[in-house]
């Protein structure tokens, strides 16, 4: 894996530097963006449905124009280039395979288009097609294929034009929970084989965590944090981090800081001693502890969900709803008891701006 | 038309509908079928009587249909009649005989399904994927013509097309006909419904404007384009009007124009070769029925199907 720093040396595979898209309705989608790929990186955008991540990862594909700011791939700048030109390969969500051409002609497309010489598209095609396991499908047409199927030409595609960078725009959300696991891990093995840099676009916080070296957090158009899986999770820079990544949600709730404390309706905990005064505090369900009343934050048990592996126990701190994950077969100390956690764990942001303090 | 795609939905059930068919108790008489069959025959007697009678007649010799009128039955003129029309050169000129007319027609109806075809994929094509400004515009003014038909603008068209000097020529013929607007709509319609991320994927991989239209577009395009060059080719093989406006030199005389130029001839002192008509007429239904037919599977798929 390469650093986040980047500290392998050379020019990034991809680079973007202050990049603005407005739509031509006026619609300002992407509100200045900074971020880089190193060789052989796979970043995920990850962030709610209409936050922009589509329209960034199109920008680097060049399916969309670039309003201010530059795109940069292997340090060539590429606002004007197009996207055939650009070295780039992209899977759709919806595959985009042409429904006429068989499985080996939706492969060798772009080949032919490039002018490659038969034999050598005939030999990436089938090397791909090997890589794929579709090899035994390639005289049919994408119609008579299976949804994990059809995802693994449009892999292919991508695969055998051998580009500086894949781009992948939400590719598993056509395909049922199971396949789209398999295929998570599929994408990331490959990924891994070939060396090639990725950008892939998910709403989804699973496979952005399961699947990147670096994940960028957008909301708004704009990057919320940019980091590994584990400092996002651990040390999420805002408030929207910090219910956007991880399951279940992180427990948000306003406190008072009192340096080494907070302090909610008369209970107490632990806490980082960086912040004081009105604070909003983050706790994951499964860093807090139930401890008997008086112990900690005042907290009633409302319900307790059974999910074999865990349990959790759904209840309010203050006004907030809160919840507590349990280990199976422990049980909550009793009706009203108390929530606590260690110190580190204890998140504090800004109560205005949600930014981590 | 409609007619002809009416019994051609009728004997294409699909394959779930043969099924169902096959497992249904069989002895059981339902009325409400029986009277569907009924109206269906009725509706196949109205449509095939008159052609039969036509063929019937035309193989009778001439004095017994003025005669006895229209008959059914053999009348054992068939080789001698079919042979004149079709081989003996006619008309005042003597330059043209059934064969040829037979071709001019061909030209005319091929030329006219191609060229309609051909320009109503470019206008779509235009509209849909370049967007620039108008395009909203220009498809409604191309729609706006559905308002104008040839009877209504012929006399301009005739002007134009005889300052041309192409009066009597095949291009003169075909050419003032091709635009449509009807056809620019049904492409339109599919175009837009042909999903975005294909155009973008097509330009990832290289395809410039014209190897997307004909490697990407045109394909998906098939069944579409064999349904409306049916239809045209249909259409063009019947025109009448503008033949008849166009062409005065017999050698470019389409066949369902020489029928009557046929009749007029031989109307004089002698009897009408009314056998020879009735010839000619069936030979001028055969092309298009021989299309229709062969053609339906395609032509019914372009109609309720779009593969995409
Ligand atoms: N062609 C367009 N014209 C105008 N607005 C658009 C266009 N495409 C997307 N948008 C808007 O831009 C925002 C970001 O869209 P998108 O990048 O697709 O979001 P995401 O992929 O994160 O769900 C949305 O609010 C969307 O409505
Ligand atoms: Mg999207």
């Amino acid at each position: 894996m390469t650093p986040a720093d980047g500290s392998r040396g050379g020019v990034p595979t991809l680079e973007i530097t202050g990049a603005v898209k407005r739509y031509a309705n006026g619609h300002l989608a992407v509100k200045g963006v900074d971020l880089h790929a190193d060789e052989g990186e796979f970043v995920v955008f990850v962030g709610p449905s209409g936050c922009g991540k589509s329209t960034l990862l199109r920008m680097i594909a060049g399916l969309e124009s670039v309003t201010e700011g530059e795109v940069r791939l292997k340090g060539r700048v590429v606002n004007d280039v197009e996207p055939a030109d650009r070295d780039i390969a992209m899977v759709f969500q919806n595959y985009a395979l042409y429904p006429h051409m068989s499985v080996y002609d939706n492969l060798a497309y772009g080949l032919r288009n490039r002018k490659i010489p038969k034999p050598e598209i005939d030999r990436r095609v089938r090397e791909a097609a090997e890589m794929l396991q579709i090899g035994e499908y390639l005289a049919r047409k994408p119609g008579a294929l299976s949804g994990g199927q059809r995802q693994r030409v449009a892999m292919g595609r991508c695969i055998v034009r051998d580009p500086a960078i894949f781009l992948f725009d939400e590719p598993l959300s056509n395909l049922d929970a199971k396949l789209r696991t398999q295929m998570r891990l599929e994408i990331r093995r490959l990924q891994r084989r070939l060396g090639v840099a990725a950008v892939y676009v998910t709403h989804d916080q699973v496979e952005a965590m399961t699947l990147a070296d670096r994940i960028v957090v957008l909301n708004g158009g704009r990057v919320e944090q940019i980091g590994a899986p584990v400092e996002v999770y651990n040390a999420p820079a805002s408030t929207f981090v910090a219910s956007f990544i991880g399951a279940p949600a992180m427990n948000l709730f306003p406190a008072e800081a009192e340096g080494g404390a907070i302090r909610v309706d008369g209970g107490s905990a632990p806490a980082p001693a960086r912040a004081r005064g009105a604070v909003t505090a983050g706790l994951r369900p499964e860093k807090a502890r139930l401890v008997p009343a008086g112990g900690g934050l005042p907290f009633t048990v409302e319900t307790v969900e059974e999910l074999g592996a865990t349990r959790l126990v759904h209840g309010h701190v203050g006004a907030a709803s809160f919840v507590v994950s349990l280990e199976a077969g422990v049980s909550p100390p009793g009706e009203t008891c108390a929530v606590t956690a260690d110190p580190a764990d204890v998140h504090l942001f800004d109560r205005g701006s949600g930014a981590r303090l | 038309m409609p007619d002809a795609s009416f019994d051609a939905a009728a004997d294409a059930p699909s394959p779930a509908a043969k099924g169902a068919a096959r497992r249904a108790p069989a002895l059981r008489l339902r009325w409400s079928s029986v009277f569907n069959h009924g109206v269906l025959i009725f509706g196949v007697f109205l449509m095939m009587g008159p052609v039969v009678i036509a063929f019937t007649s035309s193989t009778f010799d001439p004095i017994a249909i003025h005669r006895d009128g229209l008959k059914l039955g053999w009348g054992g003129e068939f080789l001698s009649t079919y042979d004149t029309v079709l081989f003996e050169k006619s008309g005042f000129t003597k330059e043209v005989n059934g064969l040829l007319m037979l071709f001019n027609s061909m030209v005319m109806g091929l030329g006219f399904a191609i060229g309609k075809v051909v320009v109503s994929i470019l206008a779509a094509y235009a509209i849909v994927y370049f967007r620039f400004r108008g395009a909203t515009v220009c498809f409604w003014v191309i729609f706006s013509t559905l308002l104008l038909p040839l009877e209504v603008r012929i006399l301009p068209s005739y002007e134009v097309v005889q300052s041309l000097g192409l009066l009597n020529t095949y291009t003169g013929l075909i050419v003032p006909l091709i635009a449509s607007a009807t056809g620019t709509f049904f492409f339109r319609q599919f175009f837009k419904s042909v999903p975005e991320e294909l155009l973008e994927a097509a330009r990832i991989d290289g395809a410039n404007w014209w190897r997307f239209l004909v490697d990407i577009l045109v394909p998906l395009s098939r069944t579409m384009i064999a349904a409306i060059f049916i239809i045209m080719f249909v259409v063009g093989w019947n025109q009448y009007l503008w033949p008849t406006l166009m062409t005065t030199e017999e050698g470019y005389f389409t066949i369902v124009r020489g029928i009557k130029q046929i009749m007029q001839v031989w109307i004089g002192a002698n009897i009408p070769a009314y056998n020879e008509a009735l010839a000619l007429a069936v030979l001028a239904m055969l092309p298009p029925v021989l299309i229709v037919v062969i053609f339906q599977r395609m032509f019914i798929k372009g109609l309720v199907e779009t593969e995409k």
